[in-house]
């Protein structure tokens, strides 16, 4: 099944074959995007990350936010830019095994860390359980959010087993998974098609699975 | 977002004489409210310097009984924390009020305290605003003012300040750890720490240019049932409209703090002494001196509200 | 292919592809972030330069002067759009405003410049320092304030200004029972998650744009029409568009100012407009105060029925059409609406999902919940006792084509548990929540659109379908490969759908939720022209040519759709036209909404606890991404009932709150489990596919619930939308 977005003339040599390729651009490419936007007047800095698993060299205006260093340089455009403000959760990223709006943060301060993308949790050949669960349940409808409510939701299963507390857990000492936990632990993924009691269906098989 | 330079600093001391000797330098920690000002221009430094690799995430205790916070620990972690949640559970409790998981994952606790407002002329560099340009006006005033403070107000500004975790440190008397460019340590109580806006609403702490805060101290626990309740239009990722942290102690003294309705976050001696006398009493004696407009005038029966709603929960509980 | 005549028996009746709850056929993409969106294809304009838009500062007046030296000097910049250098533009026939303002500013935030500049960095550092003076003048910011100028509104989309039938005035003066109310509803925003966004590049005088957009051809046509060139200059690319709602309907200013950069700047130029820009600079649901009269007998059964709207727009704009659904929903032999226009210097007013119906709803169905408490009926009996099987306004003479809300009425309030309900209001506590319920009508008119696709089997037997159809979230590509594969009769995984671009046959685009029925529909047609030509390469009859098992049959006789394709495949091409039936039935989707809500008895936060309705909407193509559309549409409709609305500084005249921090929407801890029931349902005389639009219906109705319910929880009924805390203490304490 698919659905095709490449145009007949520009058949699958172009963009399809980027895109659909490994989750990462290769550390030349995205070596060379970098050069080819250095403008001049701003000092730029160099970043060293751990993307998905690979290590990348950027040279970028300090300016430069971890999402636009993912979207504009590494050229992973799975992360989303919703607001660019932190009022949405389209940009959520697991940084150093947390989730992060990767919108407010610059991608200089996260020199030498690990970043895991929504590219980097599975490939439409190789779907990470949260991704099958999304797509079974139907839990989202335009797409744009999506990234960030899956980057999230695999982020909120790892804090309720590790016991961090949110604002609907009655006994500070006893977190536990619940629909109530997650609705309101994933509150900062906003989903304007509103798949909210889908994606919560979604994490729930994904949850129970893990504990069976 | 104007050009900056940027540093990683390596201790202290030296973020803090960083910070000092170049003007316009600000600290950047978590950065979710500094770069999201940055990006509208609201806040235009000149050159960051990165306090995030410091060592200043512990949490200890003091010889006193009390708590140690690092002023670079997340809000996430802090709420965690086991002894916050067993002896500063209203800390706990404010925390995960806030904000969304993201955002407290990266959120500090310093940074938390040193939060601007939302208010909305405050975030459009096209409105007058005496608190980001001053002399320009407030434009909140008499326009759209529904989210905005009305205790600590002045003819200047109305804005309110954000924070859900600085009312339960207003709560737990908190105290603000602090050094500057020359080595200088401050402990500031936090009631002392935020400034009311008066005729200069740009002035919002008693921070001194370069000096930064290390810790956030908490007395030893008092024990009692902590609470905090956040009213809001929508269920969470939700600023505040009224927020209450309280802590009801057995004998039946209380005290309360309050969030959404403050310059800054609001306690008040009046308000706790009331407490005997139940939560009509308590709003009253918090309330004197507020000023309301027309947008926010329902904030004084909601503070009351919210109040009564807090020692039913107690009643129920005792 | 025309419809004119109603559907018999056709393949689509098969049901073995169409009507089963598919997984999206998109889905994979979406969830490894791998579907592109507009600002995305680095494939496709590997070199883009960057645009940022520099909004103005004041609602009306005009620039007096403009200082670029300082942006201009600015790092990386590459050039500077203004009215001054992008030549003459003509406004789009969709605009009400100009896209690119100057020197006349029509609104807050109208775009006044684009900054082009080698990075995203610079781009928008260097917008901050284009230096503009204005000249400003008095505007008109207040709806209320300007409700008595209001005139008579040229016809639009949802019909005629004013309509009468029998005598209103009369029949309410004599009514047993009389309910005379005023509701207002606040400028909402669509609040997608992607912001508008484009990346345009020319190719000598050809213009191509990534973009995201639900009307492919109003786009090209706008855009060429804007810049003075011919359509066949511009092609526009949009296969994913993370949400619309009617924000991205109309050729908006990234759009066209990501083709005037790239022009300036000879090379590919990418602007998605800010989201602290989007509510002022873009479109908006205009506000609404609604009158609603209804004379009923003391049954409830009404009689007289009157529905008049005020609303607002900049000159030349169109009104919301809130009256329409009184137009058909309910009987009564004697009845009138009207919209009055008052011309507002707010930023533009257009659609947003079900424009019309979903604010006339929230006034409609709280006044049939006042009118079933002033005579004692229950609320749903009071809407079956006001069912009516054909248009009141035209008579008998016009029956729906289907009509279920009665149906939609009683399976929905059963489903519920609706006869649990405590009619008395203030009754029912859990803990210190008050509890309520309230239901509403569901109602959508059901439009119908001329549509078109090519359609293709290739030398392996896949099928290939081509349109410019977008998908929005509705699940547009997953229906058309499902009709594909009925029609074609291969599995829904031999086909492949391409949408969203203006080089494939034009479509009904995504708007008034009849894309899904209109877009189908036009494949059906195509698919029926390439059944032929199979049918008659085989040497089969055609209407007695079988299809399925991706096999051409007659009889005993059969032979693969691939082989009769070919090396070089066999394509067709057609689109469905609509006759005259929507004129000789009335077309509408029904539904019912229930909901109950808690009530906090202290602080009257309102927090929804259940919800679940039932629904009417012809044939339901795929019912897993048609119960998404609804429970979405549901979430919006709670949205506009306890939280959205833009605020206006009427001194100043724009949005006061134009940020997602600000203007808030439902998060997940609102939103609980939601209930949907399809009532099965074909509609022959809406299209051969027998459906109906169903994206919009979910709004329809679902916040008069979350009203009427919070009434039942609190015996408070507010008037005035949205139904917040501060609004109920005010009551309570009068």
């Amino acid at each position: 099944m698919t659905a095709d977005h490449v145009t007949r003339r520009g058949l699958m040599q172009g963009g399809g074959a980027l895109l659909a390729a490994a989750p990462l651009a290769s550390q030349a490419q995205a070596q060379a995007a970098t050069t080819a936007s250095v403008s001049k007047g701003a000092p730029m800095t160099p970043v060293e990350l751990t993307v998905n698993g690979r290590e990348v060299h950027l040279q970028l205006d300090p300016r430069t936010s971890l999402l636009d260093a993912l979207r504009e340089h590494l050229k992973l455009t799975g992360t989303k830019k919703g607001c660019d403000h932190g009022q949405c959760g389209a940009c959520t990223v697991i940084v150093e095994g947390r989730r992060i709006n990767s919108c407010l943060t610059l991608a200089v301060m996260h020199d030498g860390e690990d970043v895991t993308t929504i590219e980097g949790l599975g490939t439409p050949e190789a779907l990470h359980p949260m991704q099958k669960a999304f797509i079974v349940h139907d839990g989202y409808q335009c797409g744009y959010c999506t990234p960030g409510q899956i980057c999230s939701a695999v982020s909120v299963l790892e804090e309720i087993k590790a016991g961090i507390p949110s604002h609907v857990t009655e006994d500070l000492d006893k977190v536990t998974f619940s629909a109530a936990e997650v609705r309101e632990r994933m509150s900062g993924n906003i989903c304007r098609c509103a798949a909210y009691s889908n994606i919560v269906a979604a994490i729930g098989d994904v949850a129970g699975e893990a504990e069976a | 977002m104007k050009p900056f330079t940027y540093e990683r600093a390596t201790s202290v001391e030296a973020a803090a004489r960083a910070a000092a000797s170049v003007q316009g330098a600000r600290f950047i920690a978590g950065g979710t409210n500094l770069l999201d000002l940055m990006k509208l221009q609201i806040e235009t430094p000149t050159h960051l310097v990165d306090v995030n690799r410091l060592g200043l995430d512990r949490i200890e205790k003091t010889e006193e009984g009390g708590l140690r916070i690092g002023a670079l620990v997340r809000n996430t972690d802090l709420a965690a924390d086991a002894t916050v949640r067993r002896d500063y559970a209203v800390l706990s409790r404010a925390l995960v009020a806030g904000a969304s998981g993201q955002l407290r994952n990266k959120a500090t606790t310093a940074g938390n305290l040193l939060q601007r407002t939302r208010c909305p002329y405050f975030y459009d560099t096209r409105m007058p605003c005496n608190k980001r340009k001053p002399g320009s006006g407030c434009g909140a005033m008499k326009g759209v003012s529904r989210s905005l403070a009305i205790l600590g107000v002045s003819d200047a500004c109305i804005a309110q300040h954000p924070s859900d975790m600085a009312v339960a440190m207003r709560l737990l008397d908190a105290q603000v750890d602090t050094v500057d460019a020359t080595g200088a340590r401050r402990a500031i109580p936090i009631a002392d720490f935020h400034l009311l806006p008066g005729d200069t609403p740009h002035k919002e702490t008693v921070l001194k240019a370069g000096e930064i805060i290390t810790s956030v101290t908490l007395p030893g626990p008092i024990g009692g049932t902590h609470v905090y309740r956040k009213v809001r239009d929508r269920a969470s990722y939700a600023f505040a409209l009224v927020s209450v942290a309280a802590i009801f102690g057995k004998d039946g003294t209380a005290r309360f703090a309050f969030g959404g309705i403050g310059a800054k976050p609001w306690r008040t001696a009046e308000g706790d002494a009331a407490a005997a006398q139940g939560a009509q009493a308590v709003a009253e004696a918090t309330l004197a001196g507020a000023r309301t407009t027309h947008d926010n005038d329902f904030k004084r029966p909601l503070v009351e509200k919210t109040l009564a709603s807090l020692y039913r929960q107690q009643e129920a509980r005792a | 292919m025309k419809f004119d005549t109603p559907a018999g028996q056709n393949p689509i009746d098969q049901g073995r592809v169409i009507g089963i709850p598919h997984d999206r056929i998109d889905g994979a993409a979406k969830v490894t972030g791998t579907a592109p969106y507009a600002y995305e294809r680095h494939d496709a304009a590997p070199n883009a330069a960057y645009g940022w838009i520099v909004g103005s500062a004041i609602a009306k007046g005009r620039i007096a002067a403009m200082d670029l030296r300082a942006a201009e000097a600015s790092p990386g910049v590459l050039g500077i759009v203004t009215h001054a250098n992008a030549g003459k533009l003509t406004k789009g026939s969709m605009n009400t405003a100009h896209l690119l303002g100057g020197p006349q500013i029509e609104h807050y935030e109208q775009a006044l410049a684009l900054v082009v500049a080698d990075t995203f960095e610079n781009a928008r550092a260097a917008a901050a320092l284009v230096r503009i003076d204005y000249a400003p003048e008095d505007g008109k910011f207040d709806l209320a304030a300007e409700r008595l100028n209001g005139v008579i509104p040229p016809q639009g989309f949802g019909g005629p200004a004013d309509t009468k039938a029998g005598d209103f005035d009369g029949a309410f003066a004599s009514a047993a029972v009389k309910l005379e109310q005023t509701y207002t509803t606040p400028d909402q925003s669509h609040a997608m998650m992607e912001p508008h966004a484009s990346i345009a590049a020319w190719n000598g005088d050809k213009l191509t744009l990534w973009t995201s957009n639900q009307m492919i051809a109003w786009g090209v046509g706008d855009m060429a029409k804007t810049l003075g060139i011919p359509k066949e200059n511009v092609r526009l690319v949009s296969p994913y568009i993370g949400g619309g709602f009617g924000s991205k309907l109309f050729l908006r200013a990234d759009a066209l100012l990501a083709a005037l950069g790239a022009r300036q700047v000879g090379r590919p130029v990418k602007v998605a407009i800010a989201r602290p820009q989007i509510p002022n600079n873009t479109t908006h649901r205009p506000a609404t105060i609604q009158r609603i009269r209804i004379g009923a007998d003391k049954d409830g059964v009404i009689d007289a029925i009157a529905h008049e709207v005020w609303s607002g727009d900049l000159p030349g704009g169109g009104p919301e059409t809130a009256a329409q659904q009184t137009r058909l929903l309910y009987r009564g032999d004697n009845r009138l609406t009207a919209h009055r226009l008052v011309t507002l210097n707010l930023p533009e007013g257009n659609a947003m999902r079900a424009p019309g119906e979903a604010v006339g709803l929230l006034a409609l169905e709280v006044a049939m919940d006042e009118l079933a408490e002033a005579c004692g009926v229950d609320p749903v009996e009071l809407r079956i006792r006001n069912d009516v099987q054909y248009d009141p306004e035209a008579g008998p003479q016009r029956p729906f084509s289907s009509r279920k809300l009665v149906e939609c009425l009683r399976a929905g309030a059963d489903r519920f548990g609706w006869s649990k309900r405590n009619p008395r209001p203030g009754q029912v506590r859990d803990g210190r929540w008050l509890v309520g319920m309230g239901m509403a009508s569901a109602f959508r008119n059901n439009l119908t659109e001329k549509s078109g696709a090519r359609i293709g089997v290739d030398g392996q037997g896949r099928v290939i379908v081509e349109t410019d159809m977008t998908d929005i979230g509705t699940g547009s590509y997953t229906i058309i490969a499902q009709t594909a594969a009925e029609m074609l009769g291969v599995d829904l995984d031999q086909v492949t759908v391409r949408l969203g671009d203006s080089r494939f046959p034009v479509s009904s685009g995504s708007g008034g939720q009849w894309g899904a029925n209109s877009s189908t529909a036009g494949v059906y047609a195509a698919a029926m022209a390439l059944r032929a030509k199979l049918a008659e390469k085989a040497g089969y009859p055609a209407d007695q040519a079988q299809f399925d098992d991706g096999l051409v049959r007659l009889g005993n006789q059969s032979q693969p759709l691939a082989a009769l394709a070919g090396g070089q495949g066999l394509w067709a091409e057609d689109s469905m036209e609509y006759g005259d039936l929507d004129k000789r039935y009335a077309q509408a989707t029904f539904g019912a909404h229930f909901c109950e809500v808690g009530v906090d008895m202290d602080t009257a936060e309102v927090r929804v606890r259940r919800m679940g309705g039932a629904f009417a909407a012809g044939r339901i193509l795929n019912p897993k991404s048609a119960r998404s559309q609804v429970i979405g549409a549901m979430t919006m409709g709670v949205g506009a009932a306890l939280m959205e609305a833009l605020d206006v500084d009427t001194r100043f005249g724009f949005f006061v709150n134009h940020d997602m921090a600000e203007y808030q929407v439902p998060v997940h801890a609102d939103i609980p489990d939601q209930d949907v029931l399809f009532i099965e349902e074909l509609d022959d005389k809406s299209s051969p596919m027998k459906a109906k639009g169903v994206g919009e219906l979910g709004i329809c109705g679902a916040g008069a619930a979350v009203a009427n319910a919070i009434y039942n929880a609190t015996g408070i009924r507010l008037r005035d939308y949205p139904l917040t805390l501060d609004k109920l203490l005010k009551a309570q304490a009068a």
